[in-house]
């Protein structure tokens, strides 16, 4: 139980190497790495979905990019732009980049036919069916791979400590070179901690702009959900 | 819960260490008549093995190709059990590992007091004056910019400066504290990398960072026009290239042949050999070895 006695130090949560700035740095690389990895693996995703080109050649080649060894990835990145945020955020946003992108591509190309059929019959042109139809249809897809994306970014971005950057993983690679077990262990509950909340948040987000009309399908009817149903159709 | 945790990764430890001198195992003692020899499981302690070796046979002594074996965790025991007769340490680091209290720091004081904490049954060789230790290293450039040849004269740039080094580094009583200490130095910022690795080596010549901790045999310090300062307030306890043999084996004949080799041996050879064997055609180390030997004139008068 000693070890456990670091997290629970008031001294070690604040000051420049504190937890506290570890969790903001933690949470800006990771906010960072997601918004450039969802400009550029959503646009693309839908539009492949949506039209239906390239989609073998582009997943399989999102999916090839997941079998790059990350900590290779982050040393090969720091060799070639040296030390600093641009190696490991490059790094971070190849692995954040085959589930969005998968999420999307897989979530526009299954929306039923028959809707999309409607949509077309209605008078809906490629663009509008788009974003009118088969984004929010794909949306519950979309935003499990905005979750998946986000838990392997807060995950990966620990080992990213090990080429000089600040992050929680700071206390996981220095806890060990220092043989100070505490802060390892407390680094550890910490980054996993902020993963289940991360995943919480985004799961509650998902409720809040998924279509009811989807979500009822997918989960047990609950009274929260009827809450969530009303404010959003009222919004609509 | 802990303690069950503890014991196995103990177990694992001991498993492991077991793997470690499974070559040799069996522990009984050596031929009485064949040195065996052992090393780290790392370019200079093998290439120093290989340099032992070759010179003893040369005169006459039968060795055993040498064992890399590991970690002095795992090569030391070896050493104590018999399973091997002769390995080459480090002075300041093994008198660390057998008494952790240990405060001595200069070249002399350190010998001594290795002597005095050796195990029975092993003796020390004579000391050479090759040392590879932590260094505070800075880019030719930088040393002329700032006109420095010792960590003193860096001291009044350290708070412009960054620091690159391995994560124990910050904390180690000779890291980072102990150039506040000694040398009145606090840098600017400490950037945690590796020990003595890629990453610091890269960070320094990309000016990443203006000073870092690497080793003063490091092969990366020549092919990067690196250059150690000096340590006059002797942060950095000394750590002399020693050979440790069992007394049972310490013959005149061998321990004439290991102190001659001492005798010759400088950190500056020790640094050539190294870059010679991380050269581009990566030569065998017992090529280097047997080079550096017959240069020395050690071998060749009776081979």
């Amino acid at each position: 139980m000693t070890y456990l006695g670091w997290l629970f130090t008031g001294e070690n949560w604040t000051g420049p190497d504190g937890i506290l700035v570890r969790l903001a740095e933690h949470l800006g690389y990771t906010a960072l790495t997601m918004l450039i990895a969802m400009a550029i693996a959503l646009p693309l995703g839908a539009w492949i979905g949506h039209t239906g080109r390239g989609g073998v050649i582009v997943v399989g080649l999102a999916n090839a990019l997941r079998a790059l060894p990350t900590l290779g990835l982050l040393v090969l990145l720091f060799l070639l732009v040296g030390l600093g945020l641009l190696g490991p955020l490059i790094a971070l946003v190849i692995i954040a980049v085959p589930p969005l992108l998968a999420g999307t591509y897989a979530g526009v190309r299954n929306v039923d036919p028959a809707v999309v059929d409607a949509a077309r019959g209605m008078g809906m042109r490629g663009p509008e069916v788009l974003w009118k139809v088969e984004l929010p249809n794909a949306l519950p897809l979309i935003v499990g791979g905005v979750r998946s994306a986000t838990l392997q970014v807060i995950s990966t971005a620990t080992v990213a400590a090990y080429v000089g950057i600040g992050g929680l993983g700071r206390f996981i690679i220095d806890g060990l070179g220092q043989r100070d077990f505490g802060a390892m262990i407390g680094g550890s509950i910490l980054v996993a901690a902020l993963a289940v909340v991360a995943d919480l948040v985004l799961g509650g987000l998902q409720r809040l702009i998924v279509s009811p009309g989807l979500q009822q399908r997918a989960g047990p009817k609950r009274p929260p959900l009827r809450l969530v149903r009303g404010g959003e159709a009222s919004a609509a | 819960m802990r303690k069950q945790l503890l014991a196995g990764l103990l177990v694992v430890a001991f498993a492991l260490a077991g793997c470690g001198g499974d070559p040799l195992a069996g522990g009984a003692d050596t031929d009485p008549d064949v040195i065996a020899i052992g090393s780290g499981n790392f370019t200079e302690s093998q290439l120093l093995a290989e340099v032992y070796a070759l010179a003893l046979r040369d005169a006459g002594v039968q060795v055993e190709n040498p064992v890399a074996i590991g970690s002095r965790e795992a090569y030391f025991p070896a050493l104590q059990d018999g399973s091997v007769d002769l390995i080459p340490d480090y002075s300041g680091a093994l008198l660390t590992y057998l008494d952790q209290e240990a405060t001595a720091v200069e070249p002399d004081d350190v010998y001594t007091a290795l002597q005095a904490a050796l195990p029975p049954g092993l003796v020390l060789g004579e000391r050479s004056e090759a040392e590879n230790k932590d260094a505070v290293v800075v880019t030719r450039a930088t040393a002329d910019r700032l006109g420095l040849r010792t960590i003193a004269d860096l001291a009044p740039y350290c708070p412009e400066l960054t620091f690159g080094g391995g994560p124990e580094f910050q904390t180690r009583p000779d890291g980072i504290p102990g150039l506040a200490r000694n040398y009145g130095c606090a840098f600017a910022d400490y950037r945690s990398l590796d020990s003595g690795g890629v990453l610091t080596v890269a960070a320094l010549g990309s000016d990443a960072v203006q000073a870092a901790n690497l080793f003063t045999t490091d092969p990366a310090l020549e092919q990067n026009d690196f250059m150690p300062l000096a340590d006059p307030a002797e942060n950095f306890s000394a750590q002399n290239v020693v050979p440790v043999l069992a007394e049972r084996k310490a013959a005149p004949e061998v321990r004439a042949v290991l102190d001659r080799i001492s005798a010759a041996l400088s950190t500056e050879e020790l640094l050539a050999m190294n870059v010679e064997a991380a050269g581009p055609d990566k030569p065998a180390l017992r090529t280097v070895a047997a080079d550096w030997l017959e240069r020395k004139r050690i071998t060749g008068g009776g081979a």
